[in-house]
C-alpha cells in the first residue's frame, strides 16, 4: 500500500512540475512583452546621464550590437535560452551580475521575511484561537475588530507609524537601512542587523496576523461546534484537553496550509515594508528597477518571486496530502 | 430499579428574530420518564420532535443558547451540571448517530482508549474490539476509512469500555443494511442483560419493538405515553394514544392486515 502512495505523490510532483514550468514561460513571455511595450529605453537605461554624449550613429550601433532591431520572437528567444544556461544579464543600475544582486537581496529579505512570517503565524494562530476559544466576550471582540481594522491598513502606513513612533520619537531603532551608515560592511555586528530587522519585520507581521487569526478563529468555532466536540464532551472531556486533543489537531494542518499559501501576500508586504524602511531586500530592489528602467533586474526578480510564490503553494499542497490521513486514501474500506 | 428519572422536563432556545426582538421557543415540555436497570426504554417519534435535544439535556451538552427547567435524577440524586459533568461519559454514554461524531483526523483505536475511564484504556480497547469481531489493524485506521458496520461497532465500543450504567443511543440504526441493525440492536440488548438502563432513541418503531421493553411514543417535544412493547399488538387498540395507534397502523404490515380484514 505504501508504494502507491509514493507513487500518487510522484505523479503529482511530476504535474506540478509540469505547471511549474509553463506557468514560468508564461510568465517570462509576458513580462517580456510588457517591458518591450514599456516606455523604457534601454539604452537610455544603461548609458544614464551621458545620453548626451551619444550620437545617433553611436545610438544605432548600439541597438545593432544588442539586437534590439530584430523581431521580438527572436529577442525573446535569445533571453530565453540565456535564462536557461543561467545568465540572468547585468542589473544595469548596480553594475552586477542580476543573479548576484537577487542572491544578495534575497539573504536579506529571507531574514526580514522568515521573521515576519513566523511570529505573524505563531501570534495569529494563538489570537484566533483565543478568540475562538472566547467567543462573544469582550476578548474575542477586541481581536476581531483588531483583524478587521488590520485587513484594510495599507503596509506602507503601518510602517510609517512605527517608523515615526518608535525610530524618529522614542529613538529605540534606526530610522532605515539594513546596516548603519557609514561603517564598513566587515564592522557590521549581529546585533545591528538585528536591529534594523525588527521595525520592518514588525511592520510585516502586525499586518500579517489578520487573515491567519481570523481564517484560525473561524476553522475553530466550526470545529468546536462539530458532531466530533459534542460526542468529545459527552464522554467528559473538557478545557484544555478538549482542545488539544479535538480543536488543535482539526485547526493545525489548515492553519500551516494557509500560511505557506501566504508567501505572495509576504512578499507584496515586503515589497512595500522594505521601500518604507530603505531595507536592501528584494522589495527595494524591485522597486528600484522598475523605477529606474532596469530591465534585467526586472524580468528576473519577476520570474524570482513567481519561483518563490509557487513554492509556497506546493509546500501547502504537500503537507495536506502527506499529512492529512484523507488524502493519503490507503485501505480504505469505505471506498469499496 | 430506576436509575434515572426525569422530572417535568422542558428545554426552550432564546432567539433573536428580526429587530433585536428576544424570543423563546420551547422544544421540550413538561416531559417526565425514567430509566430502569436492565430495561431498554425505546423512545419514538417523528424526526425534529426533540428527541436528540432529550438525549442532550439528560448530558448536559446542550448549546449555550438553551435553556432547561424541571429536575433530571440520577440513582436519586438531582443532576446538577457539576454532577453531569463528572457522570458524562463515566455513568451516562452517549452512542451518537453516525460516523461524523468521530473525529477525522484521530485513529478509531485512541478514540475508542480515551473513553475508557476505569482501568488499563489499552487492554480494555484491544478485548472490546475482539468481543466486536473488529481486527487488529482496525485500530490505526481513520474514521473515513471505516465500512458503515464497522463505524457503529466502534461508536458502541465507546460506551462499552466506559463501563457506563446508562447508555443513550440517539437513532443508531438509520441508513444501514439490515444484518447491521440487527448486530446493533443485540448490542444494546445485551447491555441492558448486563444491568445497564438503555434509551433507544429512533424514528423507526419497528426496529426498536425487536429490542425495547417498554416504548415512549415522543410527540412535539413531549411523552404522549409510554405503553409496554407488547402492547403494540393487533389492530393498536391497547395503546391508549390516537397518535401512538396511528404511528402503530402506518407500518407497512399492519397496514397490510387492515386492508385484509376489510
Ligand atoms: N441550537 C438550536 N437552536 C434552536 N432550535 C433548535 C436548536 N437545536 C435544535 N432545535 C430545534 O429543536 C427541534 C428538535 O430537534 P432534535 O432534538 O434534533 O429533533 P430529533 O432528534 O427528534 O429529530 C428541532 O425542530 C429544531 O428546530
Ligand atoms: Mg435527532
Amino acid at each position: 500500500m505504501r508504494w502507491r502512495f509514493t507513487r500518487n505523490l510522484g505523479i503529482f510532483l511530476f504535474w506540478k512540475a509540469i505547471k511549474m514550468a509553463s506557468l514560468l514561460v508564461a510568465i517570462s513571455f509576458l513580462s517580456f512583452l510588457l517591458v518591450k511595450q514599456s516606455p523604457i529605453d534601454p539604452i537610455q537605461a544603461y548609458v544614464g546621464a551621458d545620453m548626451l554624449n551619444v550620437s545617433p550613429e553611436q545610438r544605432e550601433r548600439i541597438e545593432e550590437y544588442w539586437g534590439l532591431n530584430e523581431p521580438i520572437m527572436e529577442q525573446f528567444w535569445s533571453w530565453g535560452s540565456a535564462i536557461l544556461s543561467g545568465d540572468l544579464g547585468t542589473s544595469m543600475i548596480y553594475r552586477l551580475p542580476v543573479s548576484e544582486v537577487i542572491g544578495e537581496r534575497f539573504i536579506n529579505s529571507i531574514a526580514l521575511m522568515s521573521t515576519a512570517w513566523v511570529l505573524s503565524g505563531i501570534i495569529g494562530f494563538s489570537m484566533g484561537v483565543l478568540a475562538a476559544m472566547k467567543k462573544d466576550t469582550w476578548i474575542d471582540r477586541i481581536i476581531k475588530w483588531y483583524c478587521y481594522t488590520l485587513a484594510s491598513t495599507p503596509t506602507f502606513w503601518m510602517g510609517l507609524l512605527l517608523l515615526i513612533v518608535f525610530a524618529v520619537w522614542l529613538n529605540w531603532f534606526p530610522v532605515g537601512m539594513g546596516v548603519p551608515a557609514g561603517v564598513l560592511a566587515e564592522d557590521v555586528n549581529i546585533m545591528d542587523r538585528i536591529k534594523h530587522l525588527i521595525l520592518p519585520a514588525l511592520t510585516l507581521s502586525i499586518i500579517g496576523v489578520a487573515n491567519i487569526a481570523l481564517h484560525t478563529r473561524q476553522k475553530l468555532i466550526e470545529v468546536l461546534s462539530s458532531d466530533y466536540v459534542v460526542f468529545a464532551r459527552a464522554r467528559g472531556e473538557k478545557g484544555f484537553t478538549l482542545f488539544w486533543r479535538h480543536g488543535l489537531r482539526n485547526i493545525a494542518l489548515p492553519a500551516i496550509t494557509l500560511q505557506f499559501a501566504a508567501f505572495s501576500e509576504l512578499f507584496g508586504g515586503a515589497v512595500l515594508a522594505e521601500q518604507v524602511f530603505s531595507y536592501p531586500g528584494l522589495g527595494q530592489a524591485t522597486v528600484e528597477a522598475g523605477l529606474r528602467g532596469d530591465v534585467p533586474l526586472l524580468l528576473g526578480l519577476v520570474l524570482f518571486s513567481a519561483i518563490f510564490v509557487f513554492v509556497g503553494n506546493l509546500i501547502a499542497d504537500i503537507i495536506y496530502r502527506v499529512v492529512d490521513p484523507r488524502t493519503r486514501k490507503e485501505q480504505s474500506y469505505a471506498a469499496k | 430499579m430506576s436509575i434515572l428519572e426525569v422530572d417535568n422536563l422542558s428545554v426552550s432556545f432564546k432567539q433573536y428574530t428580526s429587530g433585536l426582538r428576544q424570543h423563546t421557543q420551547e422544544v421540550i415540555s413538561n416531559l417526565s420518564m425514567e430509566l430502569v436497570s436492565g430495561e431498554i426504554l425505546a423512545v419514538v417519534g417523528a424526526s425534529g420532535s426533540g428527541k436528540s435535544l432529550l438525549a442532550h439535556a439528560i448530558l448536559g451538552i446542550l448549546p449555550s443558547n438553551a435553556q432547561t427547567s424541571g429536575k433530571i435524577r440520577f440513582d436519586g440524586e438531582v443532576l446538577t451540571t457539576k454532577l453531569q459533568e463528572q457522570l458524562r461519559g463515566k455513568e451516562i454514554a452517549l452512542v451518537p448517530q453516525s460516523v461524523s461524531f468521530l473525529d477525522p483526523l484521530m485513529r478509531v483505536g485512541a478514540q475508542v482508549r480515551t473513553s475508557v475511564r476505569k482501568g488499563k484504556a489499552k487492554e480494555a480497547q484491544k478485548k472490546v474490539f475482539e468481543r466486536y469481531h473488529l481486527k487488529e489493524e482496525v485500530e490505526n485506521m481513520y474514521p473515513f476509512q471505516l465500512s458503515g458496520g464497522m463505524a457503529r461497532r466502534i461508536l458502541v465500543s465507546t460506551a462499552m469500555v466506559s463501563g457506563a450504567r446508562v447508555i443513550i443511543a440517539d437513532e443508531p440504526t438509520p441508513g444501514l443494511d439490515s444484518v447491521v441493525i440487527k448486530e446493533a440492536l443485540t448490542n444494546f440488548r445485551e447491555f441492558a442483560d448486563q444491568g445497564c438502563a438503555v434509551m433507544l432513541i429512533s424514528h423507526d418503531i419497528e426496529s426498536a419493538l425487536q429490542v425495547a421493553d417498554k416504548v415512549a411514543v415522543f410527540y412535539g417535544g413531549t411523552v404522549l405515553e409510554i405503553a409496554p412493547a407488547e402492547n403494540f399488538e393487533g389492530n393498536g387498540d391497547r395503546l391508549q394514544h390516537h397518535y401512538s395507534k396511528a404511528l402503530w397502523r402506518a407500518l407497512p404490515q399492519n397496514d397490510f392486515t387492515c386492508e385484509f380484514k376489510n
